[in-house]
């Protein structure tokens, strides 16, 4: 009997890897793809396409997609633009999104359940909807800078930056985190002496570990992967462009598949490196806060 | 002078009312304990005086200010929540001195201070851990000693050892009725468990649906309840009630008489109101037995039952008898008693021990 049965969990245990396995197959399946395709002449690429060698690196392997990627495109400009967009993004969002969760759970003042709902209603809309009339504001913002008074955003960083700073997923996250916070806790906080700030900077943040996880990677995803549409109608100019908009670059009457699997490949190092660096936070955010991205 | 002064205290949520015009006023260095059955609002009660929640009307005023505007950390409070409240990222030196920190005193101050604390409170040794490593009696001294360094004029205490095992809870009360004694500053003590109420307070208020039934000290509210409820709540085991008919025989006497009880006069606190029965309140503590009804004194009144159950704790034995008309009575006699289960037995009581109060 206990023969059978430990036999029964082997062969369970094994059935699941298998599952595990395959799973992890076909999700690698269009990165290995991606890396080997990179290093292969367009006639090749596109000839292998047909057979399980577009996923071996054989044939005319060289680094000349890379070369000409480089040519085509000021990759690092872009990557330094993105990664830069990115980090600013998310670091004022975490911020600003936190306090505003703050305020909505923690602090007493009438009518913010109504403002509540309505910002967590602003997650229906589709940004599309708004990108013209946005356009039109950004368009006209003064901005003080160094040398005096500007009119207009367009072509800049912050165009990029400050439209994307407030979201009502990262301040849904909060609220619901924060609602879970121990009441006790802030009470004795305030009993203690404590502001309202330093309750947050002193208690609240320094629990928050978990769901500032959740937040950082949900909005670094989209602010490195998807700033597309946006960044397309602001920037004309090549100097604050995001790695996505340069996409266009490889797409042109020829589609040059060997460098846009280059460029592909070198535009997913930092959110490899940055998925390492946060894989346990990852896991832990997701697996407490129950969200996915 | 009173030291903290609740005035016509009223607290709505919504269209709920809590607490419905409470009075209390406390003297300086008093331990006033807050007492009532789940749900009677004493935690609202002492919420409002900490000033985490806000007061529907009515005024409350601590040190002659009225406080009702200002926030927890004006008041000069300190308080002590049932969850002990500490704060998991910090060290139990950091939580202590936590209200130290905010308010900028120097790191050698604040650390004389955390020491201080930690002495008083036998924790020395535990300064350097994270609460996650503390057990909850350690806990709920880390939540004592962040009350106690930032030396309030009032502690607040919402029942702090409802969490901790039957034996801790023991050694920690009498902790902070010592704490009470060497510190001298106010404290208002929120619990539902009688005893607590009683070993600790210098006085007793009495909640039930957010209305004080009485106010007084622990013997006060034993032997002189102003009301059944109070009767009812005050002294384990529980005072024995009958329902009993009440003729008036002047001077605030009535004659009473019911199945179970032997027809005696006994005198009621309060005019009882007229024509309508009444109820009979008698403690176990105040019964006695004797050989037989004609062996009671003229001041005595008389009871006869069976003997149902027998409890012997050593220091008293508690006696359940069943009544002629089946009702259960307790008796807490003698530790030595002899008294056998099955056994019929007359129970004597004085008659300025029985208290008769209007059936509510
Ligand atoms: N924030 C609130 N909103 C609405 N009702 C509340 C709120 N806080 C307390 N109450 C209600 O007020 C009443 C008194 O609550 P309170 O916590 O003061 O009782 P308590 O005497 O401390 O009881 P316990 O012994 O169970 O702690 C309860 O009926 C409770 O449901
Ligand atoms: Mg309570």
């Amino acid at each position: 009997m206990a023969e059978i049965s430990s036999r029964n969990r082997g062969l369970r245990l094994f059935a699941r890897y298998l599952v595990l396995a395959l799973v992890a197959v076909v999700f690698m399946f269009p990165l290995v793809f991606m890396v080997v395709s990179s290093f292969k002449p367009d006639g090749q690429l596109l000839a292998d396409t047909s057979s399980f060698r577009a996923f071996l690196p054989v044939g005319d392997i060289s680094l000349d997609n890379y070369r000409a990627a480089f040519e085509r495109a000021p990759i690092g400009q872009f990557m330094f633009n993105s990664v830069m967009i990115t980090m600013v993004t998310v670091t004022l969002s975490i911020g600003i999104c936190s306090l505003a969760g703050f305020s909505f759970v923690f602090l007493d003042w009438s009518g913010r359940g109504v403002i509540l709902s309505i910002v967590l209603a602003t997650l229906i809309i589709p940004f599309e909807t708004i990108a013209v009339p946005l356009l039109l504001v950004v368009s006209r913002l003064p901005w003080v800078g160094l040398d005096g008074v500007e009119w207009g955003w367009l072509n800049t960083y912050r165009v990029q930056i400050v439209p994307w700073i407030v979201d009502a997923l990262t301040i849904f996250l909060f609220v619901q985190y924060f609602k879970d916070l121990p009441r006790e806790l802030i009470e004795a906080a305030r009993v203690e002496g404590a502001s309202w700030l330093q309750v947050y900077a002193r208690i609240v943040m320094p629990l928050s570990g978990p769901v500032l996880a959740t937040a950082a990677i949900l909005k670094s995803l989209k602010m490195y992967n998807e700033q597309y549409l946006w960044p397309l109608i602001v920037v004309q100019d090549e100097a604050h462009r995001p790695i996505m908009v340069g996409l266009g670059y490889f797409f042109q009457l020829n589609v040059a598949w060997g460098e846009l699997m280059a460029y592909l490949t070198l535009i997913s190092v930092p959110v490899l490196a940055f998925y390492l660096f946060m894989q346990r936070a990852f896991i832990a955010s997701i697996a407490s806060t129950g969200v996915k991205g | 002078m009173a030291h903290v002064k609740l005035t016509s205290v009223r607290k709505s949520f919504g269209s709920v009312e809590i607490i419905m015009g409470v009075d209390i006023e406390i003297d300086s260095g008093e331990f006033v304990v807050f007492v009532g059955p789940s749900g009677c609002g004493k935690s609202t009660l002492l919420r409002m005086i900490a000033g985490l929640e806000d007061i529907t009307s009515g005024t409350i005023e601590i040190g002659g200010r009225v406080v009702n505007d200002l926030p927890p950390k004006d008041r000069s409070i300190a308080m002590v929540f049932q969850s002990y409240a500490i704060f998991p990222h910090m060290s139990v030196r950091e939580n202590v001195g936590f209200g130290l920190t905010i308010k900028g005193v120097d790191k050698a101050e604040k650390e004389k201070k955390v020491l201080e604390a930690a002495r008083i409170l036998q924790m020395e040794n535990l300064l350097d851990r994270r609460p996650s490593q503390l057990s909850g009696g350690q806990r709920q001294r880390v939540a004592i000693g962040r009350a106690i360094v930032r030396d309030p004029s009032v502690f607040l205490f919402d029942e702090p050892l409802s969490n901790l095992d039957a034996a801790l809870r023991l050694d920690m009360r009498m902790e902070i009725g010592k704490l009470h004694q060497s510190l001298g500053a106010s404290m208002i003590y929120v619990t539902h468990d009688q005893i607590e109420a009683m070993t600790l307070a210098d006085r007793i208020v009495v909640l039930k649906d957010g209305q004080v039934m009485q106010t007084g000290t622990p013997m006060e509210l034993f032997h002189n309840p102003d009301n059944l409820f109070v009767a009812g709540f005050i002294g384990a085991p529980r005072m024995n009630f009958f329902e009993v008919d009440a003729a008036p025989v002047g001077n605030g006497a009535y004659r009473i008489g019911a199945p179970d009880v032997a027809e005696t006069v006994v005198t009621a606190k309060k005019p009882l109101p007229e024509g309508e029965r009444a109820i009979l309140g008698i403690r176990p503590q105040h019964l006695s037995l004797i050989d037989d009804a004609g062996a009671a004194s003229a001041d005595q009144g008389v009871l006869t039952g069976k003997v149902a159950l027998v409890e012997r704790l050593g220091t008293e034995t508690i006696v359940n008898l069943s009544l002629p008309s089946g009702a259960v009575l307790i008796a807490a006699l003698d530790g030595d008693n002899p008294v056998a289960m099955g056994s019929a037995v007359t129970l004597a009581y004085a008659r300025t021990d029985a208290h008769l109060f209007a059936k509510e």
